[in-house]
């Protein structure tokens, strides 16, 4: 009963802690080495300990012992014992890394990189050991470490269980294997299995051959392939946008899967996990040795909390994994988990309660969570809840008829009569104003500030100008400006493509720019700010700048421009966005195949958005995305067809106008066109296009509205312009299916439903139909 | 009669609403029955199949309107007001989908005992009979059980991602 109480818990355990994982690290990159700045510590220190609290509390013992290891070197540090060298703090950063990757699959209910886990926790012991030698930082050190072993064995059984239980389908078998530069590019092979698990069940088994000794290994590279089961009749496309983005960074091989016998299945996996296990063990014992002679501080320690459960399986553990050292390892272990779970309670019980009502965990947030230690928190604090998004939306639907609803009665109320019209005629009227600022309200809860998708960027940026040997500052301004959720978090990937290009081909080397004339520390800026209905996101370099005449004589080498073509320079940085175009002379670790400004592109495009570049050869470039606010709602203008009504998207419209008789011509007997601005443009007959009779089919009885889509230009021709209005674009594809020159539809003040034109799919349509 | 021990799962009766097209009784599992309304007129989809008039606004939601006589290839009836659109929802791997049927009238809700349900016999290619689940005696008629899954389900959007097993579907077919 208790543990199903706690499972209601533990969404909000997780969010709360990816939450306090990146204040965490933002609060380290602050860090300065060699300045002491105990505030910041101290912040960081409450949030391993919030973090440690809620993960004894619910259980997930290996996430408690590893923050508990973080946490007391957090302490040493704290305390002053020991100064932040960058070594620790690139340590730290990447225990957070290792956190959260955990945190992830404890989420997910998957195994756990125990070895990825062990490494980690064995160089933080391995800090704490060489400056603080005393007893209490090698207890738990000890016990910790075993405590990893269990976990190892009780992870390992995991899959081998879960593969016997599933039975194979028809699907596909997918190799993966990441070259070592992977995570370097920021891809995140969790994130693309996670993308194919929405395809369908996954499996995943891990290869280390590759793997080499820990010693020598570069936590930044990736040693590991894997072999995935897909069961899902999904087809190859899918599967392949999948590793859209690690295109180059990885070998993928796809084959379709017939029916495998689970039983091989199985019998890899129960290898695979006896390796897993059998690795943080020997890690285990190493330490354990190493520590011995601590041991009697130790177990007076832990003589309080002994009897602890758990404490069999943990001496189990150990024993059979490693020798007599690992036996002494095993005794001490049930000291250091109980003490975590012990002091779960106290520390972890206030999580839930303030946690809960807490959205934004910003760091004071996260000072009250953590309890009686924390010293209150003064300043401003963001009071905000969680609610997830479909209620958000159901509210939204919900408002959208209330409007509908209202707008109906203001009907009525018009024509009304009597001694009470007037009375219901000004609360009608009341009523309209409080809709319309509900509307408002409701549509802003769905608006995020960017600044969730920029504080990726001052770790990404560190790590790539460390790992380059760039001197490189970031800035970034507007953070605080809002755009909807849904354009968020698909703006993230390719902002970071052009972060990082920026870093990697942009700015030049120090001794680079010295030669220059410019400083040593080049600046990546970005900035967000609303213009309009959009937002515009900009990413400017101070770096070296595209430079035209190499971009041409590739493209001129590869038979994309002819040898003698002009090109003006919007027409030269258009070159770059041709998938598989680069002028690196050699690939880098970073960049340089040619893949990602393509799919920058298009994933700007599919917001509906536009990337523009501008730069100046040594000065430096800026790119500029500018996207829609909202994908949920849209300045339209209603027109008229038949009896049909359609919204077409404002910023699609150049003009609207009405022709003369006789100033339209025909084409070679087929195509009309009209002359617009000294262009001629082609007249397309929505009516035709969508077939519906049309009130007017003479040229001049009816209106054409100029407008573009994908850079061309049509007049299409309706019967009539109704009104303009904002409108809210609901999916037909919910129900129904895409179709072609259809954005969406809407529903009107009436309650009737009309649909949202897509300029760029009724241009497509209205030229087929003319090449047919 | 084999179908009806087939599943453990499948109930041994069910409720479902019957409707009129023309001078027959088709059926559907009242459970899919989302809501009957009346006849309003709907917003026209281009490029749709001629038996798909349009959508509707449902509550917020755009749902598409099926006629069912188009559909089954009856003559064409005028919507008059007691023209009766049933929403139904399929089971689609996307997730539920939304969708309304015109009828001439709905009829009646009754119980079926599964045993009484007979599989259809094959009619050939003339009448493609994989969207009929059975026929059932209903008093004196014969009421048509469709499988909304398989005639709606597979157009729809012509993605074609609507399940193709429906438990009691696959059952039944199975046992025949």
């Amino acid at each position: 009963m208790a543990e199903l109480d706690l499972a209601q818990f533990h969404d909000t355990f997780f969010e709360e802690s990816f939450e306090a994982l990146d204040s965490m690290e933002a609060a380290l990159l602050k860090l300065d080495v060699g300045a002491p700045n105990p505030e910041g510590v101290n912040t960081i220190f409450r949030v391993a300990h919030s973090i440690k609290g809620g993960a004894g509390m619910f259980g997930f013992t290996d996430v408690a012992s590893f923050t508990h290891t973080l946490e007391t070197l957090l302490d040493e540090l704290r305390s002053a014992r020991m100064q932040v060298t960058t070594y620790i703090a690139d340590q730290l950063l990447l225990s957070v890394d290792v956190l959260r990757a955990m945190m992830r699959s404890v989420q997910r209910k998957e195994p756990v990189d125990m070895q990825r886990v062990a490494d980690v926790q064995f160089d933080l012991e391995a800090i704490v050991a060489s400056k603080g030698g005393s007893a209490p930082a090698a207890a738990p050190t000890v016990a910790s470490d075993a405590n990893a072993a269990v976990v190892g064995v009780a992870v390992g059984a995991g899959p081998a269980g879960a593969v016997a239980a599933a039975t194979v389908a028809g699907g596909w078998e997918i190799g993966f294997r990441a070259l070592p530069e992977l995570l370097l590019r920021g891809n995140d092979p969790l994130a693309i299995f996670s993308s194919l698990a929405e395809l369908g069940p996954l499996q995943a088994r891990v290869n280390m051959d590759a793997l080499p000794r820990l010693r020598q290994i570069d936590a930044e590279r990736c040693y590991l392939s894997w072999t995935l089961q897909l069961t899902s009749d999904c087809s190859r496309e899918q599967i392949d946008a999948a590793f859209d983005w690690a295109t180059g960074d990885c070998e993928v091989t796809v084959q379709r899967l017939s029916t495998v016998g689970p039983g091989a299945a199985e019998a890899t996996a129960a290898g695979q996990s006896a390796a897993t296990a059998s690795g943080a063990p020997v890690d285990g014992s190493a330490t354990a040795s190493a520590a011995a002679p601590t041991l009697t501080g130790a177990a007076l320690a832990t003589g309080a909390a002994a009897g602890a459960a758990g404490a069999a399986s943990a001496g189990a553990a150990s024993g059979s994994a490693a020798g007599s050292a690992g036996a002494a390892s095993a005794g001490v272990a049930p000291g250091g988990a109980a003490s975590a779970t012990v002091t779960a309670p106290s520390t972890g019980a206030p999580t839930p309660g303030p946690a809960a009502a807490s959205a934004h965990a910003t760091p004071p947030a996260q000072a009250r969570a953590a309890g009686p230690d924390a010293p209150k928190a003064a300043g401003a604090e963001h009071s905000s809840i969680r609610v997830s998004i479909e209620k958000i939306d159901e509210l939204i639907n919900t408002v959208g008829e209330l409007v509908i609803t209202q707008a109906m009665l203001s009907e009525v109320g018009r024509k009304l009569e009597g001694p009470f019209a007037e009375q219901f005629r000004s609360g009608l009227s009341q009523l309209e104003r409080n809709m319309r600022e509900l509307q408002e309200s409701v549509m802003r809860v769905r608006m995020l500030p960017i600044s969730f998708t920029f504080s990726r960027f001052p770790r990404m940026v560190r790590d790539l100008a460390q790992r380059l040997g760039k001197q490189i500052e970031l800035k970034m301004t507007g953070e605080q400006t809002e755009l909807d959720k849904t354009v968020l978090e698909k703006i993230g990937d390719p902002l970071v493509h052009l972060v990082r290009n920026s870093v990697d081909h942009g700015i030049e080397s120090p001794e680079a720019r010295i030669a220059a004339g410019k400083s040593p520390v080049g600046t990546v800026h970005l900035d967000a700010c609303h213009r309009g209905g959009s937002i515009a996101v900009e990413i400017r370099d101070d770096g070296g700048g595209l430079d035209k005449n190499r971009i041409l004589a590739k493209a001129r080498s590869r038979g994309l421009v002819g040898a003698n073509d002009v090109l003006n320079d919007d027409q030269i940085h258009e070159l770059i966005f041709l998938p598989g175009f680069s002028t690196a002379e050699k690939t880098t670790d970073l960049s340089g195949r040619g893949v990602g400004m393509d799919v920058v592109r298009r994933n700007v495009k599919e917001l509906g958005g536009k990337i523009e570049i501008a730069s100046e050869l040594g000065k430096g470039s800026r790119f500029i995305i500018t996207l829609p606010l909202t994908l949920a709602i849209v300045d339209g203008q209603s027109v008229s067809v038949g009896t049909e009504t359609y919204i077409v998207p404002l910023t699609s419209i150049i003009e609207s106008l009405q022709l003369q008789s006789q100033s339209a011509s025909r084409l070679s007997g087929r195509g009309e066109v009209f002359s617009f601005r000294g262009d001629y443009l082609p007249i397309v007959r929505l009516h035709e296009v969508f077939g519906v009779k049309p009130r007017a089919s003479v040229l001049h009885e009816g209106l054409i509205v100029v407008a573009e889509g994908d850079g061309r230009r049509i007049g299409l021709f309706v019967d009539d312009l109704l009104g303009q209005q904002q409108v809210v674009i609901k999916s037909m594809e919910t129900n129904y299916g895409p179709i072609d020159g259809v954005a969406g539809a809407t529903i009107l003040g009436d309650g009737s439903v009309a649909l949202i034109l897509d300029l760029t799919g009724l241009i497509r349509v209205a030229s087929s139909r003319a090449a047919a | 009669m084999a179908n009806a021990t087939a599943n453990a799962d499948t109930p041994a009766s069910q409720q479902v609403l019957t409707f009129v097209l023309g001078s027959e009784t088709y059926g559907v599992d009242i459970l899919r029955v989302q809501e009957i309304r009346g006849w309003s007129s709907v917003t026209k989809i281009p490029h749709a199949p001629p038996h798909v008039l349009g959508v509707l606004n449902l509550r917020g939601s755009i749902v598409p309107i099926v006629d069912m006589r188009m559909k089954f290839n009856l003559e064409r009836a005028e919507y008059t007001a007691v023209t009766v659109i049933i929403v139904l929802s399929v089971q689609a791997r996307k997730g539920r989908r939304d969708f309304g049927v015109v009828v001439d009238g709905v009829s009646d809700v009754v119980n079926v005992n599964a045993a009484e349900v007979k599989p259809a016999p094959d009619l050939g290619s003339r009448a493609a009979t994989e969207h009929i689940r059975g026929l059932m005696p209903v008093a004196d008629r014969m009421v048509v059980l469709l499988d909304i899954d398989r005639l709606i389900g597979h157009e729809l959007g012509a993605q074609g991602d609507a399940l193709d097993e429906e438990p009691v579907t696959a059952a039944a077919q199975s046992a025949a």
